[in-house]
């Protein structure tokens, strides 16, 4: 009872915060400018299948699919057996589903949750040993130097801690279960397959009971050993969905709604700027006016801040998995340029936990002071991108660091008038020549008689 | 060359097929201005009825826009817009993939609808329907030769295939570079930079680029955008390898070889 009581407090306190974090997230993304991405919904449900689901993109590294595919199904799946657990926590009683279910299945479903916490293992191993011995180039960028480095040796390590505490509390099960078999069969011999269906337990627990089953652990000691494993592991399972939400581990729940609502449009099209086609089209011809309604509430071009960009771009930022795909594919980062598409992402969300911070203790209305353009991400940085789409080509959950780094352009060039002088020339020629370089439109035809 | 300016095509009565969009490039620089002449020269062979604009074409604004300043670009396509309304154009073909991005992409939510087209997909329409044909030994046969994807017509347009097909009549040994198609890696131009210096860095892009492409032991770079074209000229200039690598644009393979 007490155990219950424990768990159900547990579980409670573990809901609320992650909940809560989850609300605040959400608020934060929504502090972005309204956007419309709802249309053709078959498109994004597709969209979300393929990208999401089927980690499409992944696959240009085969190796490191299959191994992400380990990780991911393994962690989805395996909260088949979490339900278990947890209503075995609530109800206190203890593997609620092999009665129902009766033993043969259930042995079937322990035995692929307990393949799945292998595979996870190999998995995390394999990706431990790129972050940290053979040092894949792209987690040696300096955005990565710290937490976010640390953050993903982090969640590797927990998934083994958890993935190691799974099979040990079953292996533990299963002797428990021998034992009191045994002492009223001692002398009957049974094939492993059989022991599995006889005692509903997992295809590698059974086998590491047939290796370790030595008498020198007494039934009791398996009993403590067993239930520790299983506070230790649902207590982990707690811990973990409350680190999600500060990790990039967030992206295995925001690659669903992110690449449903990824941009359709043509990458190579830009957001266009109503008000400023406005503008224009009305200094030429005012006569149409009527084709331009709506008032011309004050604008801010562009992007200084977090919520002068789409929120779209602000739930790019929290889905982000900082795998530096984008960094590693930008041509500007290659040939050793400030700019990385992914501190981009980074700084982006970085700033934005410091806006929801900010509001949450000072109120709505505060402000620091501080901007993303400048404070976070440097005018060099935004200089050097060639807006080639390598970094949004390359990202598996449709993530553009392009939009932000185009709306944080706009931003420098028409609200501080932040321009190097090749482009101010180039600015110029434009408005009087028609063209960038400094000629006579008159001679545009020339090259016909040359 | 006649090459109809289409003021004086709509004096005479007349209206083009399509309206070839030059583009700032391929008007001015003069090593652009080769690929803009090889391309009127295919139309004129084929008996396509086209025209320019002329003095009246300006900038699409690419520039300005990816740079950060919507007012140029906005006041650039509006002009562009105007004109082309006027003249009623339907159909457009351009040799630059900056052009033909925001004429077809981004033109339409400021009122210019074109039927628009990159002039790789046009020639090889015109390979595949026999309109333009190979002259006896003006095949490639035995050559090494290597394509650079431009971002604004492959990643931004997903177009891969045309320009290669083209390339494929010519009966060339066609070599990939390190990094190609949706991967390729991009001349270093785009997003304004040609019209700066570089940020600081280890190297230039376009030189990282030649380096790619001097690997493939290829001995002809084609390409089929005026700005890359420009860009690896200086890449392969830095690289000294002028001697051992030939840059062309795929409409000059086409008209040096087309019978």
């Amino acid at each position: 009872m007490i155990q219950q009581i424990l768990f159900v407090l547990l579980a409670a306190v573990a809901i609320y915060f992650f909940t809560k974090k989850v609300m605040s997230i959400r608020r934060n993304i929504l502090l972005g400018k309204d956007e419309a991405l709802n249309d053709q919904p078959k498109l994004r449900w597709r969209n979300m299948f393929i990208f999401a689901l089927g980690q499409k993109k992944m696959f240009n590294n085969p190796l490191v699919a299959v191994l992400h595919i380990f990780l991911y199904v393994g962690f989805v799946i395996i909260n088949i057996e979490i339900l278990e657990i947890f209503l075995d926590g609530i109800l206190g009683t203890h593997r609620l589903f092999l009665p129902i279910i009766g033993s043969s299945l259930y042995s079937i479903l322990i035995s692929c949750f307990e393949i799945l916490a292998v595979l996870v293992i190999v998995g995390c191993v394999v990706f431990l040993i790129r972050r940290n011995i053979t040092k894949v180039n792209r987690f040696t960028k300096p955005e990565l130097k710290g937490f976010p480095f640390r953050d993903a040796n982090y969640i590797l390590i927990t998934e083994i801690v958890l993935m190691s505490l799974f099979l040990t509390m079953n292996t533990c099960d299963v002797l428990i279960s021998w034992r009191n078999f045994f002492l009223l069969h001692s002398h009957t011999h049974y094939s492993l397959a059989e022991l599995n269906v006889l005692f509903g337990g997992g295809i590698i627990s059974t086998s590491l009971s047939d290796i370790i089953f030595s008498p020198a652990i007494s039934t009791h000691a398996l009993e403590i050993i067993e239930r520790t494993c299983w506070w230790l592991h649902i207590a982990g399972i707690f811990a973990f969905l409350n680190y999600l939400p500060y990790s990039k581990h967030l992206h295995i729940i925001l690659a669903f709604p992110n690449s449903f609502f990824a941009r359709l449009n043509n990458i190579g099209q830009m957001e266009n700027m109503p008000l400023i086609q406005k503008e224009v089209v009305l200094s030429f011809q005012p006569e149409r006016a009527a084709e331009f309604p709506g008032d011309d509430a004050p604008m801010k071009f562009g992007a200084k801040d977090v919520k002068d960009l789409s929120w779209k771009s602000l739930m790019d930022a929290y889905s982000c998995s900082e795998c530096g795909r984008c960094t590693a594919a930008c041509p500007a980062n290659q040939t050793g340029k400030k700019l990385s598409p992914r501190k981009i992402m980074m700084d982006t969300r970085d700033r934005l936990e410091e806006v929801g911070n900010n509001i949450d203790k000072h109120g709505m209305d505060f402000t620091d002071n501080k901007t993303l353009l400048g404070d976070y991400v440097s005018v060099e940085e935004l200089r050097a991108c060639t807006t080639c789409n390598a970094c949004v080509e390359q990202c598996p959950i449709l993530i553009s660091p392009l939009n932000i780094i185009l709306e944080l352009r706009r931003s420098l060039v028409m609200e501080d008038s932040n321009v190097p002088n090749e482009w101010a020339m180039m600015f110029g020629n434009m408005e009087n020549n028609q063209a960038p370089w400094k000629f006579s439109n008159e001679d545009r035809a020339n090259w016909i008689k040359s | 060359m006649t090459v109809k300016i289409m003021s004086e095509m709509l004096a005479a009565g007349e209206s083009p097929e399509v309206l070839f969009w030059v583009g700032c490039a391929g008007s001015f620089d003069q090593r652009v201005q080769r690929i803009t002449k090889s391309f009127a020269e295919i139309l004129n062979k084929v008996g396509i009825s086209f025209a320019i604009l002329g003095s009246e074409e300006a900038c699409t604004g690419d520039p300005a826009r990816r740079a950060g300043n919507e007012f140029v670009f906005q006041m650039l396509a509006y002009q562009n817009i105007q004109t082309l309304n006027n003249y009623n154009i339907k159909k457009i073909v351009t040799t630059c993939p900056h052009c033909f991005n925001t004429l077809k992409n981004e033109y339409p939510a400021l009122g210019g609808n074109y039927e628009v087209s990159h002039h790789s997909t046009f020639l090889q329409e015109l390979i595949d329907t026999g309109k333009i044909k190979i002259k006896e030994g003006g095949s490639m046969k035995g050559k090494k030769i290597t394509f650079h994807d431009s971002c604004y017509l492959g990643r931004a347009n997903n177009i891969y295939e045309a320009p290669r097909k083209v390339l494929e009549a010519l009966d060339a040994d066609l070599v990939e570079m390190k990094s190609c198609r949706s991967n390729g890696l991009c001349c270093g131009a785009g997003g304004a930079q040609m019209f700066k210096e570089d940020e600081p860095g280890d190297k230039r892009i376009n030189v990282a680029r030649a380096e790619e492409a001097i690997a493939t032991g290829a001995s002809t770079v084609a390409a089929a955008c005026p700005f890359c074209m420009i860009m690896w000229e200086d890449g392969v200039k830095q690289k000294n390898a002028e001697a051992q690598i030939e840059l062309k644009d795929i409409a000059e393979l086409i008209a040096e070889r087309m019978s």
